[in-house]
C-alpha cells in the first residue's frame, strides 16, 4: 500500500495543481513531491537489509486475460533508486519554483507525472508494468521539452529523443510480450509477474534475440555509445531543471532494467552477450570521456560524462560478479547524486555568463565564494576523487571487472583518469581564470542554496558512509545476479 | 391463388434475431418520410433525433439479442455475438456520426432526411455484412454498406473535392466489388456452395480443392476485394483522396465503421468458410499485413492534411490488425475485435477535434489550423493529443493495450516476426503523430486569418456567431467522450476484454 501511494501521490498533486490558481499551483506541486520524499525516505528506513526478498508487495490481478498483475515492491536493488528518485524531483520541482515558467500550472503537471512514470518503472515486479511506466516516462518529457525547452530546433530535438527512445521501449515491449507468451509451457496460463519469469526459463535461442531487444531499450535510454545519437540535441534542448532529472534519474532505468529483468530473466543469454555488452561499456567510456574533454558546451560536458558514467555502470553489471554488481548500483545512486547538482548549477553558470559555452565563462568564483564551494564538491565528486562514495563504487566495479576481464579493466582505467580532465577543465574555466566577456558575478540567491546545499550534503553523507546503500542492497544484488553468475563461470 | 402462395416454401423469419436490422431499415423509412416535412425545425432537429432514436432501439436490440448464436432465414445469415458486437460497434460510430454532423454543411446541401437515412442503411449494410455466412449475402451486405456511403462522400454538393471523393470512391469501390464478385463467383465455381459452412466441409471433403487453381483464384480475388474495403495496401490509394474529400462526419464515419465491417467479414469469411485453405492464405495475408504497415506509415509521413494523415494511419492500423486475422486463433479475433473498439474511440475523438477546427478556422484540415491551441482550446487540444498518443500506442490509452494483445496474439500464434514488424510501424508511426501533437502544444497559432465564407469547406457562413461557440458544444462533447474513452480502454480494459473473448467465442472451431 505505501508503495501505491508513493507512486501515484505526485500525478493526484500535479493533477490538483493544475487545477489550483496559478499562484498557488508551484508551491502545492512543490509540497507533494516533498512529500513523495518524506515517504521515501521513510521506505530506506523501514527498510530490512537482511533478507534478499521483496518487502512491501502489492500483488493484484490488472488485466487477467493477458496475465498481467499490478504488482509492485521494493528490495535493495531499487529502495535507493526511489529515494533518488523523489530526491531528484524534488529538487527540480523546488528549483523550478524559483523560476518563471509559461503556464506553470502544465509544467509541473507534466513534471510529476514524469515522477510517477520513474517511479512506477522502478517499482514494477510485473514485466508488462514495468513496459507500460517505461513508454509513459517519455511522454511527459517531450511535452517539458517541446513546450519549455531552448532553442529554435528544440521540437525536432525532442522528437528525435522520443522517436530513438521510443523504438528502443516498443522493441522492449516486442520482447516482454516474447518472454510471457513463450516462457508459458502447455497447461501454464501467460503471467508476466517477475517472479513466475523467473522460474520459467527459456531455450538458449529464445534467450539471445529477446535479450538483443531489452538491452536496445535500455542502451538507448542510458544512453550507451553507439546508441546515444539523441543526446546531444536532446540536452541541448531541455529546460535546466528537467534536465537534471533526466539525466540523473531517467537515466538509470535502463541499467536498473539489466539487473532486474534482464540477468535473472535471460541469464544464459547475459552470459552469451557478457563480452559484447563489455565492449560496448568499454566503448561508451572512451567515447564519453572524449567527447567530454573535446566540447565547450558546458551541458554537453556534463551529457557525455553521463555516458561515460553510465558506461561504468554497464561495465559493473556485466562483470557478472558480486563486486561489480555492487558497485554498478552504488555508482548508479551516486551518478544520480551528483549529477543533478551538476545541471542545477550549470544553470547557475549559464545564468551569469549569458552562455552555455565554457570559452564565454570564467572569474565567476570571484565573488560567488559558495557557488565555488558547493560546484567543487560536487566536481570532485564527479571525478571520483578517493574520499567521494564515487570513488567507492568506480572502484568496486574496476575490482569486479579485473576478476573477469582484465584487458577490459585496464582500458578503463584511462577512463577515470579522463573523468580527472574534464571535470577540472569545467571547474577552472568556469571558476577561476580571466573573467569572460559578459559575465555577472554574483552569488548563490537563497532559492538556490535552498536546492543545493541539501543534495550536496547527501553527497557528503555518502562520501562518509556509502555502507549505508551497499549492505542494505548486498543481499538482493547478489540473488539478483546469482542465475546470469552461475551460467559465466 | 392462396394454394399456390401456400406451395412456395419460404424461410422461417426470425424476427427476433433480426430486430437490429429491422429498427435500422424501418428507422431510416421513418427518418426520410420525416425529412419531407417543411418545417425548418423539424429537418434540422427532429430528422437527426429520429436517426439517433433509430440507432439507440436497434442498439438496444442487439444488446437483448446477445447470447443468441443461431442462423437465420435459411442459413443465409448468423446472428451471434462476434456480429452483435460489431454491430454494436457500427452503431455507435454512426450514432456518432449523426450528433457531429447535426449542425454541418453536409446534411443541409443534400436533404437532412436522405443524409440520416443513407447513414442507417448503410449500418445496415455492415450488420447484413459480418451476419452473412453465405457468398450471396456477403456480396448484398458490401452493397448495402457501400452504395450509400459513395452519395455521403458527395454530400457537400458545392465543393468540387466532395464530389471528386464520391466519384472516386465510387468508381474505386466499383472495381473491388466486382473484383470480389468474381472471386466469389470462382469458388462457388471451385466448391459448388455458397454457404460458408459448406464450402469448408468441401474444401475439406476433397484434399486437392485446396490446391486447386480455379479456387486459389478466386480466394485471391476475394481478398483483393475485401482488401479494398479495409484499405490494405496495395488497395488502399483511393483512402487518402476520399477521407480528405468527404464531410468530416462521414470520414469519421467510414473510417472507423467500415474498417470494422471489412475486418468482421474478413475474419468470418477466412476463418469459417475458408479455414481448411489457411496454409495457402495465412503467410500471403502476412505479407499484405507487413506492406500495409510500411505503406501506411511512410505515406502519413509527408501530410500536411490532418485527414490525410489519419487516412494513411488508417492503412497501417489495418496492416496491424491484419495479423489478428493471419493467426487464426481465437486470441487473435478478440485482438481484433478490441482493437477495433480502441481505433473507433480514437479516432473518432481525432475527427471531431478537426471538424471543431475546420469550422472555427479557415484553415480546413490542415496541421496549421491545430497550431497553438494547447493554449486557445485545450478542451480539444487534449482529446487530440490523447487520440494521437493512442493511435501511436504509449500507454494508459487503449491503443497500447490493443496493440499488446496483438503481439501476444501474433507471439502465441508463431507470427513473432510480424509481431516485431507491428512494433516497427509504430515507432515509425510517431514520427506523424508527434508532429500533430507538436502543432498544438509547441507552436504559436498562426496570425488570425479573417474568416471568409468559403474559404474553409466546413467554416461558418459570415453571419455565424465567431468565438469558442462556433463549432458547436456537441462536437466537443464528442471529442472529450471519446479521448475519456480511449484512456478508460487503457486503464480498465477488462469489461471490453470479455466482450471481446464473447465475440470471439462465436467462432468456437478456433483454438
Amino acid at each position: 500500500m505505501p508503495l501505491s501511494i508513493l507512486i501515484w501521490l505526485p500525478v493526484v498533486v500535479g493533477l490538483v495543481a493544475a487545477l489550483l490558481p496559478r499562484s498557488i499551483g508551484p508551491r502545492f506541486a512543490a509540497l507533494g513531491s516533498l512529500a513523495a520524499l518524506g515517504i521515501a525516505i521513510g521506505l530506506i528506513a523501514d527498510y530490512d537489509g537482511a533478507t534478499a526478498g521483496l518487502q512491501h508487495v502489492t500483488d493484484q490481478m490488472w488485466i487477467k486475460q493477458l496475465g498481467i498483475h499490478y504488482k509492485l515492491g521494493v528490495d535493495g536493488l531499487n529502495v535507493f533508486l526511489i529515494g533518488l528518485t523523489t530526491l531528484g524531483f524534488a529538487a527540480a520541482t523546488v528549483a523550478a519554483n524559483f523560476r518563471e515558467w509559461e503556464r506553470p500550472r502544465l509544467f509541473y503537471f507534466h513534471l510529476l507525472l514524469g515522477e510517477t512514470a520513474v517511479l512506477g518503472a522502478f517499482m514494477a515486479q510485473d514485466l508488462a508494468l514495468f513496459v507500460m511506466f517505461f513508454d509513459l516516462m517519455l511522454i511527459p518529457f517531450y511535452f517539458l521539452t517541446g513546450q519549455w525547452g531552448q532553442g529554435e530546433r528544440r521540437v525536432q530535438a525532442t522528437t528525435k529523443l522520443v522517436i530513438y527512445t521510443f523504438v528502443g521501449s516498443l522493441l522492449m515491449l516486442a520482447g516482454a510480450v516474447a518472454t510471457g507468451v513463450l516462457s508459458a509451457s502447455d497447461g501454464q496460463s501467460i503471467s508476466f509477474a517477475l517472479s513466475d519469469l523467473r522460474e520459467r526459463t527459456l531455450g538458449d535461442g529464445t534467450q539471445q534475440w529477446i535479450f538483443l531487444l531489452f538491452a536496445a531499450a535500455f542502451l538507448v535510454k542510458m544512453p550507451a555509445f553507439p546508441l546515444h545519437g539523441w543526446m546531444p540535441d536532446g540536452y541541448r534542448a531541455m529546460p535546466i531543471e528537467v534536465l537534471a532529472v533526466f539525466s540523473g534519474v531517467l537515466s538509470k532505468v535502463g541499467a536498473y532494467g539489466f539487473l532486474r529483468i534482464v540477468l535473472p530473466t535471460f541469464p544464459d543469454a547475459s552470459a552469451h552477450f557478457q563480452d559484447l555488452l563489455l565492449i560496448i561499456a568499454l566503448a561508451s567510456i572512451l567515447y564519453g570521456s572524449v567527447m567530454a574533454f573535446s566540447t565547450t558546451n558546458l551541458r554537453l560536458v556534463a551529457g557525455y560524462s553521463s555516458v561515460a558514467q553510465l558506461g561504468f555502470v554497464t561495465l559493473g553489471i556485466f562483470a557478472l560478479n558480486d563486486q561489480g554488481a555492487q558497485g554498478a548500483v552504488l555508482q548508479m545512486v551516486n551518478h544520480g547524486l551528483v549529477v543533478i547538482p551538476l545541471f542545477l548549477i550549470i544553470g547557475l553558470l549559464v545564468r551569469r555568463a549569458g552562455s552555455e559555452d565554457l570559452r564565454d565563462m570564467g572569474g565567476l568564483a570571484f565573488r560567488a565564494p559558495v557557488l565555488a564551494t558547493l560546484f567543487v564538491i560536487v566536481a570532485l565528486a564527479t571525478l571520483a576523487m578517493p574520499g567521494s562514495s564515487n570513488f567507492v563504487g568506480e572502484f568496486m566495479i574496476l575490482l569486479g571487472v579485473f576478476q573477469s576481464k582484465l584487458v577490459i579493466a585496464c582500458i578503463a582505467f584511462t577512463g577515470v583518469a579522463f573523468a580527472a580532465v574534464y571535470m577540472l577543465r569545467a571547474y577552472i574555466r568556469s571558476m577561476h581564470n580571466r573573467v569572460g566577456p559578459n559575465v555577472q558575478s554574483r552569488e548563490l540567491s537563497v532559492g538556490d542554496a535552498v536546492v543545493l546545499v541539501p543534495l550536496v550534503a547527501v553527497i557528503l553523507f555518502f562520501a562518509v558512509y556509502p555502507q549505508l546503500a551497499l549492505h542494505r542492497g548486498e543481499k538482493s544484488v547478489v540473488a539478483s545476479i546469482q542465475p546470469a553468475v552461475e551460467v559465466a563461470k | 391463388m392462396s394454394a399456390l402462395l401456400a406451395a412456395v416454401k419460404g424461410p422461417t423469419i426470425d424476427v427476433g434475431a433480426l430486430s437490429p436490422l429491422i429498427a435500422l431499415g424501418g428507422g431510416a423509412i421513418v427518418v426520410l418520410l420525416t425529412g419531407l416535412l417543411r418545417p425548418r425545425f423539424v429537418r434540422e432537429v427532429v430528422v437527426p433525433l429520429f436517426a439517433l432514436v433509430a440507432l439507440g432501439a436497434a442498439l438496444g436490440l442487439s444488446i437483448w439479442q446477445w447470447d443468441t448464436d443461431k442462423s437465420i432465414i435459411s442459413g443465409a445469415l448468423r446472428v451471434d455475438t462476434l456480429a452483435l458486437a460489431l454491430t454494436a460497434l457500427f452503431i455507435i460510430s454512426a450514432a456518432l456520426a449523426v450528433v457531429l454532423s447535426w449542425r454541418a454543411l453536409a446534411p443541409r446541401e443534400s436533404a437532412h432526411g436522405e443524409y440520416y437515412a443513407m447513414l442507417l442503411v448503410s449500418v445496415g449494410g455492415m450488420s447484413v455484412l459480418v451476419q452473412s455466412q453465405n457468398l450471396v449475402t456477403l456480396f448484398l451486405g458490401f452493397e448495402l454498406l457501400s452504395i450509400p456511403l459513395y452519395v455521403l462522400c458527395a454530400t457537400e454538393m458545392r465543393r468540387a473535392t466532395s464530389l471528386e471523393a464520391g466519384l472516386k470512391y465510387l468508381v474505386i469501390g466499383s472495381v473491388g466489388s466486382a473484383t470480389l464478385l468474381y472471386g466469389l463467383a470462382l469458388i462457388y465455381g471451385a466448391t459448388g456452395k455458397t454457404d460458408f459452412d459448406a464450402i469448408a466441409t468441401s474444401l475439406n471433403s476433397v484434399g486437392s480443392m485446396v490446391s486447386d487453381p480455379l479456387f486459389l483464384t478466386g480466394l485471391a480475388l476475394a481478398l483483393v476485394g475485401l482488401a479494398f474495403k479495409a484499405s490494405i495496401a496495395p488497395f488502399h490509394q483511393w483512402t487518402p483522396d476520399v477521407y480528405e474529400g468527404a464531410p468530416t462526419p462521414i470520414t469519421a464515419f467510414m473510417a472507423t465503421a467500415t474498417k470494422a465491417a471489412a475486418f468482421g467479414i474478413i475474419i468470418r469469411f477466412l476463418e469459417v468458410a475458408l479455414v481448411p485453405a489457411q496454409l495457402d492464405w495465412a503467410p500471403a495475408l502476412a505479407a499484405l499485413a507487413t506492406i500495409t504497415i510500411v505503406v501506411g506509415n511512410v505515406g502519413a509521413i509527408g501530410q500536411t492534411s490532418v485527414k490525410r494523415i489519419l487516412a494513411w494511419s488508417g492503412v497501417a492500423q489495418a496492416g496491424y490488425m491484419l495479423a489478428g486475422v493471419v493467426v487464426g486463433t481465437q486470441l487473435g479475433i478478440r485482438a481484433v475485435v478490441f482493437y477495433l473498439a480502441a481505433y473507433l474511440v480514437m479516432n473518432v475523438a481525432a475527427f471531431a477535434v478537426i471538424l471543431a477546427r475546420a469550422r472555427e478556422t479557415a484553415l480546413g484540415d490542415s496541421l496549421s489550423a491545430l497550431e497553438g491551441i494547447g493554449r486557445s482550446r485545450p478542451l480539444l487540444a487534449w482529446p487530440m493529443t490523447i487520440a494521437m498518443l493512442g493511435l501511436a500506442g504509449i500507454p494508459a490509452t487503449g491503443g497500447f493495450i490493443g496493440k499488446f494483445f496483438l503481439i501476444d496474439a501474433a507471439v502465441e500464434g508463431d507470427y513473432a516476426w510480424l509481431g516485431i514488424v507491428i512494433v516497427l510501424g509504430s515507432a515509425v508511426s510517431l514520427v506523424y503523430y508527434l508532429r500533430v501533437v507538436a502543432a498544438m502544444w509547441m507552436r504559436e497559432a498562426p496570425r488570425s486569418v479573417p474568416v471568409l465564407a468559403g474559404a474553409s469547406p466546413e467554416a461558418p457562413p459570415e453571419d455565424a456567431p465567431a468565438g469558442p461557440r462556433a463549432a458547436g458544444w456537441e462536437v466537443y462533447a464528442v471529442a472529450i467522450a471519446c479521448a475519456a474513452a480511449t484512456v478508460a480502454l487503457g486503464i480498465v480494459p477488462t469489461p471490453v476484454f470479455d466482450l471481446a473473448r464473447d465475440a470471439a467465442s462465436s467462432l468456437g472451431h478456433l483454438f
